[in-house]
């Protein structure tokens, strides 16, 4: 009876996460749809916990599982809910990182069963160790993986390239495979040795095949990961006969990956471009070109902004990375509020790779309560800038880029772009001069129609707002 | 060999689980606007920490002198424990602006 209920419990839980993503891919009904996958979650823990029985045994040490996992709530939510919204990627990274640390320990433990188990022998559970074997391969590349993608997105774990770094990722790799071939096909007397040997092999090729992965490609990599830990995931649902794991694992491995081939395309670049990392060897290639800094940049005045702007009918505020290091949001939607106020009309064009993840602009605006209806996409806002007098850029770099249109030699070259030029006058905000995560030089800060403005976002918009308040 | 092919046979129903539900996956979120990506990816990321459950069974399982399973079953639940909660909180924070749109809208 307790064992049907189970049953039953996976199988709703189940559903939701099938309509869970559903939902989370529609904007009116996301929220509902993570609530509605969180609810089939917690029935499912529960009921493993209370009803989980194997061979008539139900589980024991309760007190462990609960520890575990009041620790773990409170650490989770803690860093859920302390994390500032530009560090939200990472944050996801970071936690992608801990599924797959548990996959991996899941096998490491249920290998030592199986050693004890089967005595030594294990000829007679090849399909179980084989799973086992996939479980904590995936798990822990997925684990330092994540690790990495972590460090480099906060800035910790600079991009590290070196020659034949392709070689050796696919040579660990090949020493994984023959290692696990070993295992499973002769059985050797002291599998242990060599189990653990996979583990440490797998954790530094995670190491590795992000490394030098460009930060800029970070969202797609961690994309990656992510569905890697869902068929880590899945492995457990083979493993104990267990369909909740299973249909949850399988779904975000598949839905991950489609995922991740769709971030891609929004960058116009192809998944295999993104892994071989054609971003470091375009990067020297881009080199002497992106040296020859034509003319010299011509810097505006804070008053002189601030009379174009509130003087104008049309403003365009193109956001990006910049802004939400600076935590402008709040600034950026006042000065919005004063220009409307003025009769201006402001708009948003968001870039779709604005900031370091897709939809990283719309979080963070909406975090300064920007309506929903004033953030324009791409395609829009490039229709819109021929009738713009004003484009505010604050922080966003290789999405204006024109060397994405114009150089077939640089390693953005064929992403779409915002065409701020179209506009009668661009104003950059930036700190400095340094190029963007691409590390290219961008050509449209030495156009006629573009001025600069230094400074960090946060500052330069409030001293804007009280120099067009003065006005 | 052999065993491969016999496991397969016994296990044709997950098999079969597997096979639909990378069409499922694949379908479900075929259209999703990129402004979703984001949350997307980590409202996944939430739902792969359905790994706990193993977590959880590896600890209820372990023998009480056998301090291997259960300091790593220890450490698994927490670790799953941490990508469920934490997932799922970071995404409802990502998605708390779909609410202010309805009020607008």
């Amino acid at each position: 009876m307790e064992l049907s209920i189970l049953t039953f419990c996976y199988l709703i839980a189940s559903v939701t996460f099938i309509l869970g993503l559903k939902m989370l891919s529609n904007p009116a009904t996301a929220r509902k749809g993570n609530l509605v996958a969180a609810a089939g979650m917690t029935i499912a823990i529960i009921g493993t916990i209370f009803l989980y029985e194997e061979e008539g045994v139900k589980l024991g040490n309760y007190g462990w599982i609960f520890g575990g996992i009041a620790i773990g709530s409170i650490v989770g939510t803690l860093a859920a809910k302390k994390v500032k919204m530009t560090a939200m990627p990472e944050m996801v990274s970071m936690f992608n990182g801990m599924g797959g640390a548990c996959a991996a320990l899941i096998s490491i433990v249920e290998f030592n069963h199986l050693v004890h188990a089967a005595d030594g022998d294990l000829s007679a559970h090849i399909p179980t160790l084989l799973i086992i074997l996939l479980g904590l391969i995936i798990g822990s590349v997925s684990f330092a993986g994540s690790m990495i993608a972590w460090g480099k997105l906060n800035g910790k774990i600079k991009d590290i390239v070196f020659p034949g770094q392709h070689l050796l990722n696919i040579g660990l790799l090949l020493v994984i495979l023959a290692l696990a071939v070993y295992i499973i096909g002769w059985t050797p007397a002291n599998p242990s040795v060599i189990f653990y040997a996979i583990f440490a092999i797998s954790i530094l090729y995670g190491v590795f095949f992000v490394m030098p992965i460009g930060g800029a490609d970070m969202p797609v990599v961690i994309s990656l990961l992510n569905s890697f830990t869902g068929v880590a995931a899945a492995c457990g649902g083979f493993l104990y006969d267990n369909k909740v794991m299973l249909t949850g694992g399988i779904l975000v491995g598949a839905a991950g990956t489609l995922l991740t081939i769709l971030m891609c395309k929004a960058m116009n670049r192809s998944l295999t471009n993104v892994l071989i990392g054609s971003f470091g060897g375009g990067h020297k290639e881009a080199g002497p070109a992106g040296t020859k800094q034509q003319g010299s940049v011509k810097e505006i005045s804070l008053s002189d902004t601030a009379v174009v702007m509130a003087y104008a009918s049309k403003v365009y505020i193109v956001p990006g990375y910049g802004l939400a290091v600076a935590q402008a949001q709040h600034a950026c939607h006042e000065l919005e509020k004063l220009l409307e106020a003025k009769g201006v009309e402001v708009k948003y064009a968001i870039h779709p790779v604005a900031g370091r993840m897709p939809g990283h602009m719309n979080v963070l605006l909406a975090e300064a309560d920007v309506p929903y209806d004033k953030l324009q996409e791409m395609e829009h806002a490039n229709e819109e800038f021929a009738g713009t007098d004003v484009v505010l850029i604050l922080g966003a770099n290789d999405v204006v880029n024109p060397a994405a249109k114009t150089d077939p030699a640089s390693p953005i070259y064929g992403m779409p772009i915002l065409d701020v030029e179209l506009a009668k006058n661009v104003i950059v905000n930036k700190r400095s001069m340094k190029p963007g995560y691409a590390g290219i030089e961008n050509d449209l800060f030495f156009r006629p129609k573009t001025s600069m403005l230094f400074g960090d976002a946060k500052k330069v918009l409030q001293d804007l707002i009280a120099e067009i308040k003065n006005l | 060999m052999d065993s491969i092919l016999t496991w397969i046979a016994q296990n044709q129903q997950i098999i079969y689980i597997v096979i639909l539900m990378i069409f499922v996956g694949i379908e479900v979120i075929g259209h999703v606007p990129s402004v979703l990506h984001t949350p997307l990816m980590s409202g996944a990321n939430a739902i792969h920490g359905v790994v706990i459950i193993g977590a959880i069974i590896v600890m209820g399982k372990a023998e009480s002198d056998n301090y291997l399973a259960l300091v790593l079953g220890f450490l698994a639940v927490i670790l799953g424990t941490i990508n469920v909660v934490g997932g799922f909180v970071v995404t409802d924070r990502m998605l708390e602006m779909f609410k202010k749109k309805k009020k607008n809208g």
